[in-house]
């Protein structure tokens, strides 16, 4: 069975290797504006998504603002 | 007249702060934010959608005003103060307005829990506004907790019901040490300015404008409301008396 990960409460596959790959994969660079990343409840600053590694369990909250009162 | 309103050491010009939720569509929203003259207006916080990147609210806003953002939906204190980090981080702000919701049907305020993540928060050097009851004793124990404001509710979220327990208000201002913003409930510009009698430093609403026929009209009311009702606060108004009396001069009537 391969490696999953839970990307917005949603499971998925496990096939690349570190945050900044999957935020890549998705079109979002570090550092855009407005984005931010939780990885398993604790805020990963953008600086750290190119140097921290994804394994298997992992739970990744990717997050911008909204309109919102 | 200079009558700017300090909290946390930012100074406002406008004591209007605007959501930015529920417009007919995007123009409309920056009209209305243009219109209501407000300087700081609410985000909320929610998970990207992973189907496809669209213009982002941050850029669409620019320099139009300052940006505060929620913890809308939060139950716990945990998620909040999770939501809280994610925004600094977002949008590199470390003001927040607190939600922490205790009824989802009643968006109404878990006192427990929003004084734990108000706790939290500032210790985390974040500049705390709570959204809270108009409940005197939570909002002096928000404020010894380090809360920059305090934003007791006038009537439930998206109600516009108006200020319900106006003594209450009144006596929040009164007794407390930071500023007291009505936040929640406003339905129209009277209730706007009725909040400003009361005393307090600000107003923050949504829905009154967002849902108004005429948004961008209505903004504009609140501005003018706001400013009315400040100035009245500031005037001092007549005491009020049981029964009338006469402006005109009683000496000289025609007939005696």
């Amino acid at each position: 069975m391969s490696a999953r990960i839970r990307v917005n409460g949603r499971e998925e596959e496990l096939n690349v290797p570190t945050v900044a790959a999957l935020l890549a994969e998705r079109g979002i660079a570090a550092g855009t504006r407005g984005v931010a990343v939780a990885l398993n409840g604790a805020v990963l600053p953008f600086r750290r998504w190119d140097e921290t590694p994804l394994s298997a369990g992992d739970a990744l909250e990717i997050i911008r603002p909204v309109q919102g009162g | 007249m200079n009558d700017t309103l300090t909290i946390a050491g930012r100074e406002f010009r406008s004591r209007l702060f605007l959501g930015t939720a529920g417009y007919p569509n995007q123009q409309v929203m920056l009209d209305a934010l243009e219109a209501s003259g407000s300087e700081l207006v609410t985000l909320a916080i929610r998970r990207i959608s992973l189907d496809g990147y669209s213009e982002s609210l941050v850029d669409v806003i620019g320099d139009r005003a300052g940006l505060l953002p929620n913890t809308a939906g939060c139950l716990t204190a945990k998620e909040a103060v999770l939501t809280a980090q994610l925004a600094r981080e977002a949008l590199g702000v470390d003001w927040i307005k607190l939600e922490v919701i205790g009824d989802r049907e009643l968006l109404y305020p878990d006192v427990e829990e929003l004084l734990r993540a108000t706790e939290e928060l500032v210790a985390d050097g974040f500049t705390v506004l709570p959204y809270c009851n108009d409940d005197p004793v939570t909002c002096r124990k928000l404020a010894d907790l380090g809360a920059a404001a305090v934003m007791p509710l006038g009537a439930f979220i998206g109600s516009g019901l108006g200020i319900r327990n106006p003594h209450a208000i009144e006596t929040i201002c009164a007794r407390s040490p930071v500023p007291v913003v009505l936040d929640a409930g406003i339905g129209t510009a009277s209730d706007a300015a009725l909040a400003m009698e009361l005393g307090c430093a600000a107003v923050l609403l949504n829905t009154a404008v967002s849902k108004a026929r005429d948004p961008v009209r209505m903004a504009a009311a609140m501005r003018d409301a706001v400013a009315a009702g400040r100035a009245a606060r500031l005037a001092g108004r007549m005491p009020k008396r049981a029964f009338a009396e006469a402006s005109s001069p009683q000496l000289g009537l025609i007939g005696t």
